[in-house]
């Protein structure tokens, strides 16, 4: 069932050069973003565990061009770039990960949780391989409603170990759900390699569950979209595809780790496949000049920074809020407050 | 007033809410083609279509994420896990997915899903079968825990867990299945959060749940024999559970019994006698005791399974040493 590895062409056409700037003004969008996290982190103003997805922009920024805001997608613990690419609030997302009142999810989620409902995604996730399901019953709820929306699983090739993976691909491809799965392969689960996690390859499994599997190169951002607008076009009308794309963590597993249990070499050769450099070249080779790539660096820096700035100045949660959250609304059904008779 | 059994009474409430709102669906192994593995869905695929009533295979994991994810976009799931046993294997879904979601997502959006499923023993289904593992939901914060006694409240707790906004864990008891009880020709919901008394009595409060209640009720008959007048609270909700009606209760009759069928060590019955020794300290004219099962896993040869489960004459004899 799986389809031979075809990088597609970046698209042709007068537009190509439009698409592929809007491609990267994405994929910038999340760097910058996430490179601010680093040095805020580094500073001891982010607080508990991020877990950046630099290196693998291109993989959020390529399957979010072929989304609606109706679609929704399912995120993981490195969910920074899928949420900032479905689009949602800058604001909010900053004022999230610094623990604002302000944040998406009021401070209660962090890094690890970031929501945004309003734009279909249905949030990061603290649990390997738990959004996977969540998106299955969203793909169910979609198909139910008959919004002929679609739902995104997106995770990462440790969570094929994961024995709710299987349980979810048999129901995908059993049902004909309209769910894409997403995996970002980049080699590593934490500290280990996953050559070392797993007996099987993503495609073999495709191919077990009958489900149409495409391997690409997931740091190129117009064959990322190329395949996305495909994949989702084919979800939409007829069930589940996987698109596996070969991505690159160049961070630690998480802000912090030194990385020392990798080869400084594979280290090293990662800037090659930088997927910014890629669209930036790719760009250049069209024509595109100098100044419309900074144009782009500086309006989204200008974005970053006032975002940063609102969140800085944003009041800290308040705790009755939060208890007042654990349930939906007041009255009956809403469990005495324990301990303060 | 007629005659229904637990069973059907469940039936009907999942017809009545599926009736009165069409994004409710239900999600589970048999569930479908062959109505349920008790008999819980009997009927409804064939009244709402197999698009509402869902076989699924047997992945209680992904079932009870897919219930959540359907939650967040806009249904009403009601997820059904076989037997109690089984939710060992959907505790990411209920406890980090459909618990907090709320909550960590800053009340953007409920989890309206109702995960029901069978606990208990007396049937000699052995100790993979017949556990009562209620407290471990109960303890989460976030999730919603109730366990109706006979066929109105299930009726009435069924049809408010489906209504409710948030994750309830809705808990039958496969002995009462069969059970037949008077309903209420209007069948009315029965909020949750709030217990029932089910009989009245001066001298002494027993609190339980589910099939307990039974228990109990046998049990107050027998010391009423003795003009010992027992007042019998049916908690319904465990979690939020009436300590309203509980104080009240005890501060009537002053002596505290709680009867569960679940272990004691560390169950529902610690929370409710820990709370009342707190607010209800200066009515207590005795010890507050506990009814519940032995620490041991649920045994199955008749002979055992019957020492193990609470009974009534443990339950008087309870209330005979806190009357003492
Ligand atoms: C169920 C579960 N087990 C373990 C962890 C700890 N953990 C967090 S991320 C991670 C590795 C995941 O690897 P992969 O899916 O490849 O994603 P990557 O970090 O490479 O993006 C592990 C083991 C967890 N969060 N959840």
């Amino acid at each position: 069932m799986s389809e031979p590895t075809t990088p597609a062409a970046p698209s042709t056409g007068h537009n190509a050069a439009a698409e592929l700037l809007a491609l990267y003004r994405s994929l910038v969008l999340i760097r910058r973003c996430e490179e601010r996290l680093s040095t805020m982190f580094a500073d001891g103003e982010v607080p508990g565990f991020i877990h950046l997805s630099i290196g693998q922009e291109a993989v959020s920024a390529g399957v979010m061009a072929a989304l609606t805001p109706q679609d929704t997608i399912a995120s993981t613990h490195r969910g920074h770039g899928h949420a900032i690419a479905k689009g949602l609030s800058l604001d909010g997302f900053f004022a999230e990960l610094l623990a604002r009142d302000t944040g998406l999810c009021r401070g209660r989620g962090g890094s690890m949780h970031v929501a945004d409902m309003s734009v279909g995604m249905l949030g990061a996730n603290g649990i390997v391989g738990a959004g996977l399901s969540i998106a299955l019953g969203s793909a169910l709820a979609h198909r139910t409603l008959k919004n002929d929306a679609i739902a995104v699983a997106f995770f990462g090739d440790g969570a094929l170990a994961e024995g709710l993976m299987h349980e979810c691909l048999n129901m995908a491809a059993l049902w004909k759900l309209p769910l894409l799965f997403v995996c970002e392969n980049n080699g590593w689960g934490e500290f280990l390699p996953t050559s070392k996690q797993l007996s099987f390859s993503l495609e073999g499994l495709a191919a077990a569950y009958g489900i149409p599997h495409v391997a690409i190169d997931g740091n190129d951002v117009a064959v990322v979209a190329a395949h996305a607008a495909r994949l989702v076009a084919e979800v939409r009308s007829e069930g589940p595809r996987i698109l596996e794309c070969q991505t690159t963590r160049v961070r630690g597993h998480f802000e912090g780790d030194a990385q020392k249990y990798r080869d400084p070499d594979e280290l090293a050769a990662l800037s090659e496949r930088d997927p910014l450099g890629i669209a930036a070249g790719q760009l250049a080779a069209m024509g595109v000049g100098e100044t419309a790539l900074s144009d782009i660096a500086t309006e989204i820096a200008a974005r970053i920074e006032a975002a940063v700035a609102a969140a800085r100045a944003a009041p800290a949660p308040l705790f009755e809020a939060a208890m007042a959250d654990v349930y939906t609304g007041a009255g009956i059904g809403q469990p005495a407050m324990q301990g303060d008779a | 007033m007629a005659e229904m059994r637990y069973l059907r009474a469940i039936n009907q409430a999942l017809a009545d809410a599926m009736a009165a709102d069409p994004s409710v669906i239900l999600i589970g192994e048999d569930v479908s083609e062959a109505g349920g593995a008790f008999g819980a869905s009997r009927g409804l695929r064939e009244r709402f279509g197999a698009e509402r009533v869902i076989d699924t295979p047997i992945s209680e994991a992904a079932l009870a994420g897919a219930a959540v994810g359907a939650a967040l976009s806009g249904l009403r799931p009601v997820a059904e896990i076989m037997f109690m046993d089984f939710t060992t294997l959907v505790m990411d879904a209920l406890v980090n997915q459909a618990a907090k979601a709320r909550f960590m997502f800053g009340g953007q959006r409920s989890v309206p899903m109702v995960l029901r499923t069978p606990h208990g023993g007396g049937l000699g289904a052995g100790p993979q079968h017949s556990q009562c593992l209620e407290a471990w939901f109960a303890h989460v914060p976030g999730l919603k825990v109730v366990c109706p006694s006979d066929p109105a409240s299930a009726y009435g707790l069924l049809r408010a867990a489906i209504a409710d906004p948030d994750p309830v864990v809705f808990i039958e008891h496969k002995a009462l299945y069969a059970m037949k009880g008077e309903v209420p020709d209007d069948l009315p919901v029965i909020p949750l959060g709030q217990a029932g008394i089910l009989r009245h009595g001066r001298d002494v409060s027993i609190v339980a749940y589910g099939a307990a209640v039974h228990t109990a009720l046998t049990a107050a008959t027998q010391l009423a024999g003795e003009g010992i007048e027992a007042e019998v609270v049916d908690l319904r909700s465990i979690q939020p559970w009436d300590e309203e009606t509980v104080l009240a209760s005890l501060s009537r009759t002053h002596h505290l019994v709680v009867v569960h069928e679940a272990v004691e060590a560390f169950g529902v019955g610690a929370e409710i006698v820990a709370r009342m020794a707190d607010i209800g300290f200066d009515e207590l004219d005795g010890p507050i005791l506990r009814v519940a099962a032995p620490f041991m896993p649920v045994p199955f040869s008749k002979g055992l399974e019957t020492a193990y489960l609470p009974s009534p004459e443990r339950v008087a004899a309870a209330v005979r040493r806190t009357l003492a």
